[in-house]
């Protein structure tokens, strides 16, 4: 079946429509965030948070310094289960299963769901080392299977044609921005599919913060991304999707051209507008 | 050096492929009007009309795609010219749009009464306009001040042709009193021509202002 448009232009002319290959897909690997609510302690920091994230596309998450952007980001891998006083409640599905259900294998959901940090932390290893790394953990043994996927997973972040010569030397000698793209290149070697992003560019200079937008949505071709930005711009610039986040709750989530153009909520356009944060 | 920036960039292409688009439905409704005028054809110049509302929603079209652009992107520098000269001359588009529909109006006006003369010099201002938009959009793309500061010193060819209409359709009027109706309407329709060719000389501003930062009156019209 294909997707027929009539253009403006092709109403004008009297041209026949357009057709387009692209065939819409009911998206089965969608994130399904209902009721989260997570307090440390005492203190309440998501409160009944409800979101569906769309598969294969960029959703950005917004907001103050300490409105729950990154605790968000952390549950849906379960890197809160680490937090002793961490208590969550609500589902998160993924995979047609909770990731919360105590039958859930934690470790093949954070394989299935990677995560890329705020500053890059490479292992003290060589490059190829640093890819290799999960997928031998992973059982793995066969070089040449491992020589390939490190290769195409270089080449996805776009530093292979930087690296290849360099492939056996320590990954501590890049550069901050090279870095960053290595965690991607290491997050992306066992093919999970979602790539969480936590502030992955604050500790970039401008053309290696472009070169990571850009990887992103390429990245979103194959992958769900989700990245936990307090740069607004960022989330204007490569996001398909954003959710502003104030004191742990949801306050509009949408789609980021009307989001950014003309935000359902006043508390929205305030922060969008620098008015507070 | 890798290029950043890659998103914006396509968006970009995207929105000029849009603006040239616009920029042919113009110059279609441009000729198709002056031709109903010339031919009496009622129903050509009532597609124009019909038409004129496509040429208003790819306007629309374009100015949300520049609205979102400068909200989700932040362009500066040439980036943000680019984008400001889009928006402008999407606007000078859409006037002249409007222009190519006067004349359509104009040709319904008059009707099936027979032309006090066959149009010579109008038929010449459309074609000279319709070349002028076509290269200042070229020079667009092409980023080249040089060829647009040059097409600006065009339009004093439309601005004679414009006078000799005047004066020629004046003459008429003075010989004929009966016929100044249909010559007012001829020097309308000369008028909106006139109009249109002005609109180019915006353009070809915006694209000096998008290579050089400088904004500035190239060539002021007589009219």
């Amino acid at each position: 079946m294909q997707e027929v448009s009539l253009t403006t232009e092709n109403t004008f002319f009297n041209l026949p429509p357009r057709t387009s290959k692209d065939l819409i897909t009911k998206h089965m690997n969608n994130i399904i965030i209902k009721d989260l609510s997570l307090s440390y302690g005492d203190k309440q920091v998501l409160k009944k948070i409800n979101q569906e994230i769309e598969e294969r596309k960029i959703t950005a998450i917004i907001g103050p310094s300490g409105c729950g952007k990154s605790t968000l980001l952390r549950c849906i891998n379960r890197m809160n289960d680490l937090i002793p006083d961490a208590k969550i409640t609500g589902q998160i599905i993924f995979d047609k299963m909770d990731i919360y259900d105590s039958n859930t294998d934690v470790t093949e959901t954070r394989r299935k769901i990677g995560m890329v940090f705020q500053r890059p932390n490479p292992f003290p290893k060589t490059i190829y080392d640093n890819v290799a790394y999960g997928l031998r953990i992973n059982g793995l043994k066969d070089k040449t299977k491992i020589s390939e996927l490190v290769e195409r997973s270089l080449e996805d972040c776009g530093l292979l044609k930087e690296v290849k010569d360099r492939l056996h030397t320590s990954a501590m000698e890049l550069s901050g921005g090279q870095q960053q793209r290595l965690c991607i290149a290491r997050a992306l070697a066992i093919e999970p599919k979602v790539i969480l992003m936590d502030e992955p560019c604050s500790a970039l200079d401008p053309a290696s913060t472009f070169k990571i937008e850009e990887l992103m949505v390429k990245l979103k071709n194959r992958y769900t991304v989700i990245i936990v930005t307090h740069n607004m711009q960022q989330a204007a610039r490569v996001s398909d999707t954003t959710g502003f986040l104030y004191l742990g709750k949801l306050i509009e989530y949408g789609n980021t051209k009307k989001l950014f153009t003309k935000p359902k909520e006043k508390l929205t356009e305030d922060y969008i507008s620098g008015n507070f944060g | 050096m890798q290029t950043t920036r890659k998103t914006f960039r396509e968006n970009m292409k995207v929105l000029e492929k849009d603006m040239m688009c616009a920029g042919e439905m113009v110059n279609v409704a441009i000729d198709r009007s002056v031709e109903a005028l010339r031919d009496l054809d009622i129903e050509k110049a009532g597609k124009v009309v019909k038409d004129d509302l496509f040429i208003n929603k790819k306007r629309w079209e374009i100015e949300e795609q520049c609205i979102h652009l400068f909200a989700t992107q932040q362009p500066v520098a040439t980036d943000l010219r680019e984008l400001i000269a889009v928006l402008s001359i999407n606007t000078d588009l859409e006037r002249m749009g409007d222009h190519a529909e006067g004349i359509a109006k104009i040709a319904i006006m008059h009707g099936n009464k027979p032309l006090i003369k066959p149009l010579v010099d109008i038929p010449r201002m459309a074609e000279k306009a319709t070349d002028m938009l076509t290269r200042s959009l070229e020079a667009f793309i092409n980023r080249d001040a040089e060829s647009a500061k040059a097409i600006c010193d065009e339009d004093d060819e439309v601005d004679k042709l414009y006078e000799q209409v005047y004066r020629e359709l004046l003459s008429f009027m003075t010989e004929n009193p009966t016929i100044i109706t249909r010559a007012t309407y001829l020097l309308w329709a000369a008028h909106n021509l006139e109009r249109i060719a002005d609109r180019v000389t915006n353009i070809c501003e915006r694209i000096v202002f998008l290579v050089t930062g400088t904004m500035e009156e190239i060539n002021v019209s007589n009219y």
